[in-house]
């Protein structure tokens, strides 16, 4: 009796810890490229849930209140997206964001939705002495923000993969 | 009243949006007005001010070209590469260009006079008329620019502007500065340099390139402010708009020509 139950509870791990590694995999696929400043810090200008769920709309409604009012310190931009998300490349120069692999275009090539911001918008941040690795030093943790990995696990939690997902589907 | 040229009746537009308000207000609760006009004065540019510029064409130099290329380095438009195998002759007439030197010379009396010419940034802008999409626009401060993510590049407006302000990106865009997005298919025209405007500078690229060379033929300010520096200059001396005739009553003005 005691033995069957040690067998179910560890069968019940394994499948519980093959579900969690697939559920990490698919979600760090589309998470924040390493070495760049987002990958350093600890959360975007909103939770990560809602930027990934309404990073459009939020950037629709604040490029009019840019551009037609002249308010130009709104919570969402779009040269704050390329300024934290864009990544160094080996010598040191910014890959575009909406290069092959890189945080805008991964994800927009995933769920095959045509990214145009960058025929008119600059593609790499413009002060070229950023520092764009902004992993914090002399954390003894090592710091992966919202870069998603196995030892931090998800910061999007069970009910809120749900929730979104309802939403998904409600709209 | 007769009216002598094709723009449109102004005391007529007047009139229909007086009587159009007045009734609103007269169906709607004066609690929701209320809320309705705390709104308008909630953030952002505010129709207190009114940009606008004063040159004195006597102080701009022939030959100096300081304010266009401080223009060019401004707002992006030096990064603008040339279409392969674009001639001489197209490329120069169909570059962006937001500002630019004009030279005039009075056929009988021989005077030559230099100014630079852009967007006059007019009250009642022809380009903001005949704009379908609503792309081309007046923001609250009489800034006169052009929403690029509405622009749908039919270039109405550059056929309606008496000054021939506005350009037209025929090509594929590499480079852009952050501050200046630009891409093919829109058009684009001189905004006073709104960007800096918004950050709190009052001077634009182009004058404080005339200042550094030390001719000062641009005063850039707010027109609605009886003590700024341009208000008084403007009082003070005679001042004309370019095709008054067309009453658009032009944010950028002019002496000596």
């Amino acid at each position: 009796m005691g033995s069957l139950s040690g067998i179910r509870r560890f069968a019940g791990m394994v499948v519980g810890g093959a579900l969690m590694l697939l559920a990490t995999g698919a979600i760090s696929d589309s998470a924040v490229t390493k070495g760049s400043k987002a990958a350093g810090l600890d959360t975007c200008v909103a939770p990560t849930a809602a930027m990934r769920r309404n990073h459009m709309d939020y950037l629709k409604h604040d490029r009019r209140e840019t551009v037609h009012k002249g308010i130009r310190n709104t919570q969402y931009s779009l040269a704050e997206c390329v300024e934290c998300h864009a990544e160094k490349d080996s010598a040191g120069a910014y890959k575009p964001v909406n290069a092959d692999g890189q945080f805008c275009e991964s994800c927009h090539s995933y769920v095959a939705v045509n990214l145009t911001c960058f025929q008119c918008h600059r593609k790499t941040p413009e002060n070229m002495s950023g520092n764009g690795t902004a992993m914090r030093e002399g954390d003894q943790r090592q710091v992966f923000g919202l870069l998603q990995s196995v030892d931090q696990p998800l910061s999007l939690s069970r009910d809120e993969l749900t929730r979104l997902h309802a939403k998904i589907e409600g709209n | 009243m007769s009216i002598n040229n094709d723009q449109p009746d102004l005391q007529r537009r007047d009139f229909i949006g007086k009587t159009v308000l007045a009734a609103g207000a007269a169906t709607v609760a004066p609690g929701v007005l209320l809320t309705v006009a705390n709104a308008g004065s909630d953030e952002g540019v505010s129709s207190a001010v009114r940009w606008g510029m004063l040159i004195d064409t006597n102080k701009c130099v022939d030959g100096c070209s300081a304010c266009v290329e401080a223009c060019d380095k401004e707002n992006g438009i030096d990064l603008i590469e040339r279409p392969q195998g674009q001639s001489d002759e197209m490329w120069n007439a169909q570059r962006p260009q937001w500002i630019r030197k004009v030279k005039l010379r009075d056929t009988q009396t021989g005077e030559i006079s230099n100014l630079p010419m852009m967007c006059q940034h007019c009250e009642h802008p022809p380009c903001v008329d005949v704009c379908p999409t609503g792309a081309s626009f007046k923001r609250a401060d009489g800034i006169v620019m052009v929403d690029r993510h509405i622009c749908i590049g039919c270039r109405y407006c550059m056929m309606a502007c008496p000054y021939k302000a506005r350009s037209f990106i025929h090509q594929d865009i590499a480079e852009q500065l952050t501050s200046a997005p630009r891409g093919k298919g829109c058009v684009e025209s001189c905004h006073l340099c709104a960007n800096r405007i918004d950050a709190g500078r009052e001077t634009t690229a182009c004058q404080d390139a005339c200042n550094q060379e030390g001719h000062k033929a641009i005063l850039f300010g707010d027109l609605k402010n009886p003590d700024s520096e341009i208000a008084r200059a403007l009082k003070a001396q005679h001042s004309r708009q370019i095709r008054a005739d067309l009453e658009l009553n032009t944010g950028v003005r002019y002496t000596n020509v």
